[in-house]
């Protein structure tokens, strides 16, 4: 299938709060991009966030310790995901490792990036 | 026609404008040449040849604008010019359809918006008509169209049969869907001026068709006739819920002639059938529960001790305090009232039910069972605290007004 028909979307995973992430978690990350190319969808980008407490928050003018929203879940990775369509996308996005949370499934806007010759 | 000219579009709105383009082209041609052979294939076979030629102008756009739903699958063969025969084969037809109650029902929605674009893109009703059944304002109503729309293209919510493995959850969602839009039109809350009428009988009717059709389309899956059996005993039992003053009747104080026996046994073949082929989801339970009612001669020569096991068994996969306050009231029929408030009792204390008339309803109707007049009314009174629907208020404010004579 070529890549025109494949969606953007981005998995954002939030967590309870800032524990590292056990090694079995990292290991199942490791293979995540593989087992979603098996079921016919791509990784093309993975980040894991540091902890909640190492944030700094700009807002106008002002400088602060972050993080910018207090809630109980913190953002703590994302990676980027094309699929088919949202179905797909979900399949695929279900088999994140989380330890204490979940994940949130957004399609992208895909800016592409016109390169100068 | 709409579903199938979206299986074209991927786009709802593509899809309703050459829907409405194929009707203008009609009046134009059949006017001059006259009405073909098959008026339905033609209108389909032209809205769908409309759709691919604005589509083919979407994708001279799509470069630019990659939001542009694109279709995930193989391009379908272009269009036969009209009147070319079979637009769309009845299967076919079949499968839009269903492809189109997922999209429409697809769990990525609020719920709200899966019940309006049902009644919209699968009903076929105008914006201010589903407005006005769901008692929102118009405007209200085509925002929330409109970011459902929005939502279904961006995120690319499929136009597709989920897969096997997911089905069973997502036919799920489907028939809360159709749950819904009844009681919507069986219980209409008192709001937007259209609540004092206690049934909204379009809505219920709509529901029922579409049971009816996912029935046909979904046969192997026992809980859509689980769920078609119970608004097939709700239907049957319509006539006799209000008086003739549109007063609200209790199940007690109906008249069971009135009860329509053919659909009653449509529901209890249908019953039957999902009882033992499967272990029983919600609707077939509730639809056992309500057939039972349906086919016993009076209340009290109800077989309540078989409707408490069945209550049981329903707790048991569907742990709602809901459930468990109508499992009371078969306790009450088949161990007696004194244990059914024990019941009931508990559930006041779990709290969850606070806001829900009946739980009030239910109390007093006990206690004045248990001969315990002041007690009964004041329950009668929280009920009536909670009651927006003017028929149910009147009922529970002449209960009160029994209850204390001397007053």
């Amino acid at each position: 299938m070529a890549d025109e028909a494949l969606t953007k979307y981005a998995v954002l995973i939030f967590e309870r709060d800032g524990n590292d992430m056990p090694p079995e978690v990292i290991a199942e990350h490791e293979r995540l991009p593989q087992r979603v190319k098996e079921q016919g969808g791509r990784i093309t980008a993975g980040l894991a966030l540091q902890g909640n407490e190492t944030a700094t928050v700009i807002r106008g003018d002002l400088v602060t310790d972050g993080p910018f929203l207090e809630t109980k879940e913190v953002l703590a990775g994302i990676f980027v995901l094309e699929a088919r369509d949202l179905d797909h996308a979900l399949a695929l996005a279900r088999m994140t490792p989380i330890i204490n949370g979940g994940v949130e499934v957004r399609p992208l806007i895909d800016f592409a990036v016109v390169e100068e010759d | 026609m709409l579903a199938a000219t979206v299986r074209v579009t991927r786009d709802l709105d593509l899809a309703e404008e050459a829907v409405q383009d194929a009707y203008v082209q009609a009046l134009r041609t059949w006017r001059a040449r006259g009405v073909p052979a098959r008026p339905g294939a033609w209108l389909t076979t032209a809205a769908r040849r409309n759709a691919l030629t604005a589509r083919q102008r979407q994708r001279t756009l799509a470069a630019k604008l990659p939001l542009l739903i694109i279709p995930a699958e193989a391009e379908p063969a272009e269009a036969e010019p009209a009147q070319a025969g079979p637009a769309g084969t009845a299967p076919e037809e079949a499968d839009d359809r269903l492809r189109l109650v997922f999209t429409c029902c697809h769990p990525a929605l609020s719920i709200d918006a899966q019940v309006a674009l049902t009644l919209r893109l699968i009903c076929g009703m105008a914006t201010p008509e589903v407005a006005r059944a769901l008692l929102v304002s118009e405007s209200t109503m085509a925002a929330r169209i409109t970011r459902a729309k929005k939502k279904i293209s961006i995120a690319r919510i499929p136009y597709a049969v989920p897969q096997r493995a997911e089905l069973p959850g997502r036919v799920g969602a489907v028939l809360m869907v159709i749950y819904l839009l009844y009681t919507a039109g069986h219980t209409a809350a008192h709001t937007a001026g259209a609540g004092d009428r206690l049934t909204r009988d379009d809505l219920s009717d709509r529901a029922l068709d579409l049971a009816r059709m996912l029935r046909l389309l979904l046969p192997a899956e026992t809980e859509v006739a689980g769920l078609l059996a119970l608004l097939l005993v709700h239907h049957a039992r319509r006539a006799g819920r209000t008086d003739a003053d549109g007063r609200l009747r209790l199940l007690e104080d109906q008249d069971r002639d009135g009860w329509d026996r053919t659909l009653i046994a449509e529901a209890d073949r249908l019953i039957t059938a999902s009882l033992t082929a499967a272990p029983p989801g919600r609707f077939t339970l509730q639809a056992a529960i309500a057939a039972l009612h349906a086919q016993a001669p009076t209340y009290a020569a109800t077989d309540w001790p078989q409707i408490r096991l069945l209550y049981d068994r329903l707790l048991e996969i569907w742990p709602s305090p809901v459930v468990a306050l109508n499992r009371a009231v078969a306790v009450s029929m088949s161990d007696g009232p004194a244990a059914a408030l024990v019941l009931v009792e508990r559930l006041e204390r779990d709290g969850r039910l606070a806001a829900y008339p009946y739980l009030p309803t239910t109390k007093a109707d006990l206690l004045r069972r248990l001969d315990r007049p002041a007690a009964s009314a004041a329950a009668y009174a929280a009920a009536l605290a909670l009651t927006e629907n003017a028929a149910e208020r009147e009922f529970l404010a002449a209960r009160i007004a029994a209850l204390r004579p001397e007053v």
